[in-house]
């Protein structure tokens, strides 16, 4: 092997700065992971014109594109026992009222007709290979394969790595016009007006810094969430959070510049996960998610009791993927890991801490080993290995290493499915987040103006960025045949570009990292574990400070660092939220992980809701909105949906 | 703006997420077209493996190691303080 260094070299791509493309699309998708191409599939199917705008490369971008190693609430397969209500329901119930009734509704409502749709793009979601003939978790007929509650069968074992490719196949081959390396700066609202109907947006090119404003009738948020808010390592960007180091929440920094609602922003919870502080992420011994419900054994070899959720021993492996007797359905972790809730708390292995009281050594190591073979196959080799960031992370650098998991047994580093220890004010937005505020359209409060994905508040994984990116695609379809273009505010254009470019023109003094780097400290102390008025608006004047004196400052050598530094200028716009909305709930929540010491009363009634926040003429303005706003689940939805459910009963 | 050359110098980072095989590796960029984080760039010389320009961005997805048509043209080195512990069970 030789090294292949390079001393210096020219700029290879064209240098546009100079050039302003205008492109005209009838339904405008921002971001291309896993919910934008399937926003713009479904939008294409309805015959209208689309375009992608991606920062990244569509065949593998975004959180999901690198792989998925399970399905969750396909409520609809036919081999399922619970029905998309007793699932959302259940879901809701298990995050305490804090959770997305719409979005989840159409989760479990859709997401099976998109595994069906995947496979029809080339994509792997069956064993149609009969490797795990005869498995406990396979049902023969169909050849699909179950994770975790093997009674229910919810959730599906796919073969993820083949998704990502398989979509952006399908995008090029529907005339989705794909506009790929380009990062979404602003949305275009109409007249420049905050709070109005949305236009279009303005993109810049991260190879060449070329300018685009596109024109849309109807536009489809679909970022990430927010990242680097408090966690970030100036030497090793790429490894800051769990999610790819340009999935930094461009969707919810321009959508607040642009007058759109917010819920749930004040959740925030301690670090999961960090490339710099844990390890990779599925690539340590534990029982949970890609690794449920693998055996653990204590430093002695003594093997660590499974339990059920009244503490029962479980003596076989099988009972590991049941309910308890009397229970309905059980989700692993309970729900909220941290808070379980018992009506859906699954089996586990005793906290660590009872185990320790019990006489068990540490470090703990799971024994894949001890597994029946089906399920040691299961988890070591095709959730491992289909999981993104596994394939060859994890299963192709630990075999070439001489891991043998018919032999090895693997170390576990941390409780849970975690394998670091986070500082209580090293916080994530993690486990259903803060997002925008979505009606039973994935509408947005701006007309024009939709949202999918991680783009929602309370959102989680694959399914649930795929099954709203398809809904929200196709309702923005429908908005977009009916409605006329608007024309674009030229001077709203024109200067989102000065502001572009004037990061070319900084003095040279600051770098991104140093810019991202000083908000992470600011939010660790003054919106970390413990918060109160004091705090929270104290960091907000000095985050204003560095609003009006530092980020001017940030400077960029050419179109790759003048993406990053966008990129920060968002982050630092998303902290500016999440002070807002933390300082808007003056009460303490555990279900938000939020404690306010100068309103410490948990749960106090009068605040069990959403509190909503917005931009108006650029004041901050509070709203709320009860808990259930979604009303009826099944008949909202079959009255937004008629096309579609007289298109699947065909 | 228009015609100015600019040049890049590849960043030190604290770690080397890749090693390219010259022997191996033909140059053919596919690896540069699928990064997400954009951290390569083509060689100035065609046919030789891409320069890591940006090491510290990445994040260790394995994508541009998977979608490689010459096995063993580029390696994904795991960082060192992320190296996990198995042993052999007795």
């Amino acid at each position: 092997m030789k090294d292949n260094s390079c001393q210096c070299l020219e700029w290879p791509y064209p240098l546009l700065y100079d050039k302003v493309q205008e492109v005209t699309t009838d339904v405008l998708i921002l971001g291309g992971g896993i919910a934008g191409c399937w926003a713009a599939i479904a939008a294409a199917k309805k015959g209208v014109r689309v375009a992608l705008v991606e920062k990244g490369a569509t065949i593998r971008s975004g959180a999901g594109g690198s792989g998925c190693d399970h399905w969750e609430s396909a409520a609809t397969n036919p081999c399922s026992r619970v029905t998309p209500e007793e699932l959302t329901k259940a879901m809701i119930k298990a995050h305490h009222g804090y959770n997305n009734g719409i979005s989840h509704y159409i989760e479990c409502r859709e997401g099976y007709d998109r595994l069906l749709d995947l496979e029809r793009f080339g994509g792997k979601i069956r064993d149609t290979a009969d490797e795990f003939q005869g498995a406990e978790f396979r049902d023969e007929k169909t050849k699909f394969l179950f994770a975790y509650d093997y009674e229910n069968k919810f959730t599906l074992r796919v073969w993820g790595t083949t998704f990502k490719p398989s979509l952006a196949k399908e995008c090029r081959r529907l005339g989705v016009k794909i506009f790929d390396r380009i990062m979404t700066t602003s949305l275009l609202s109409e007249g420049g007006k905050q709070g109005a109907k949305i236009v279009g947006a303005t993109g810049v090119n991260g190879r060449t810094g070329e300018f685009i404003n596109f024109q849309a009738k109807a536009t489809v948020l679909c970022m990430s969430r927010p990242t680097r808010i408090w966690l970030f390592s100036p030497g090793l960007p790429g490894m800051s959070e769990f999610r790819p180091p340009q999935c930094t929440g461009d969707g919810h920094a321009m959508g607040w510049n642009a007058g759109v609602e917010f819920a749930m922003m004040e959740k925030s919870v301690k670090g999961e996960w960090s490339g710099v502080r844990s390890f990779p992420p599925y690539g340590t011994g534990n029982t949970h998610n890609t690794w449920y419900a693998c055996n653990m054994v204590d430093a002695d070899g003594r093997e660590i009791p499974w339990v059920d959720r009244d503490g029962r021993i479980l003596m076989d492996i099988s009972q590991r993927y049941r309910p308890s007797p009397g229970q309905k359905l059980f989700f692993k972790g309970g729900g909220e890991p941290d808070i379980p809730t018992y009506e859906f708390q699954g089996p586990d292995i005793l906290p660590v801490k009872e185990l320790l009281a019990k006489g068990f050594k540490l470090p703990f190591y799971a024994d894949l080993t001890g597994m029946p073979e089906q399920e040691r196959k299961a988890i070591w080799g095709l959730m491992v290995g289909e999981e993104g960031k596994t394939k060859i992370p994890i299963l192709k650098t630990y075999t070439d290493a001489g891991f043998d998991p018919e032999k090895h047994l693997i170390q576990s580093y941390g409780e849970g499915w975690r394998s670091g220890g986070f500082l209580p004010q090293e916080r994530q937005l993690f486990g259903l987040p803060g997002g925008l505020v979505n009606d039973w359209d994935l509408s947005t409060n701006l007309k024009g103006l939709y949202a999918a994905g991680d783009q929602l508040f309370a959102s989680n994984c694959h399914g649930h960025a795929a099954a709203t990116g398809h809904y929200a695609g196709r309702h923005a379809a429908d908005y977009a045949k009916e409605a006329a273009f608007s024309k674009i505010d030229s001077s709203q254009a024109e200067k989102e570009r000065i502001r572009v470019y004037s990061l070319l023109k900084g003095a040279g003094r600051l770098g991104w990292q140093e810019l991202n780097m000083r908000i992470t400290r600011l939010m660790q102390h003054y919106c970390g574990e413990i918060k109160s008025e004091e705090l929270l608006t104290t960091g907000l004047v000095l985050l204003k400070d560095i609003q009006n004196n530092e980020a001017p400052q940030i400077s960029a050598q050419n179109p790759h660092e003048l993406v990053r530094s966008l990129e920060v200028l968002n982050v630092l716009t998303n902290a500016e939220i999440v002070l807002n909305a933390c300082l808007a709930r003056k009460a303490s929540s555990k279900p938000l992980h939020f404690r306010r010491t100068d309103y410490p009363e948990m749960e106090p009634p009068e605040w069990n809701k959403f509190v909503t926040i917005k931009l108006e003429k650029n004041e901050v303005a509070t709203g709320k909105k009860p808990l259930d706003y979604y009303g009826s689940l099944k008949g909202n939805y079959e009255s937004h949906n008629v096309d579609y459910l007289e298109e699947h009963r065909s | 703006m228009k015609g100015k050359k600019i040049f890049i110098h590849p960043e030190t980072a604290a770690l080397k997420p890749l090693t390219f095989n010259t022997e191996i590796c033909d140059g053919c960029n596919m690896c540069v077209e699928v990064c997400q984080v954009d951290l390569l760039v083509p060689h100035p010389n065609k046919g030789k493996p891409p320069v890591v320009v940006y090491p510290g961005e990445c994040w260790y997805g394995g994508c541009c190691v998977a979608i490689c048509p010459k096995p063993g043209a580029i390696k994904l080195n795991t960082p060192l303080m992320n190296r996990v512990h198995w042993k052999e069970k007795t």
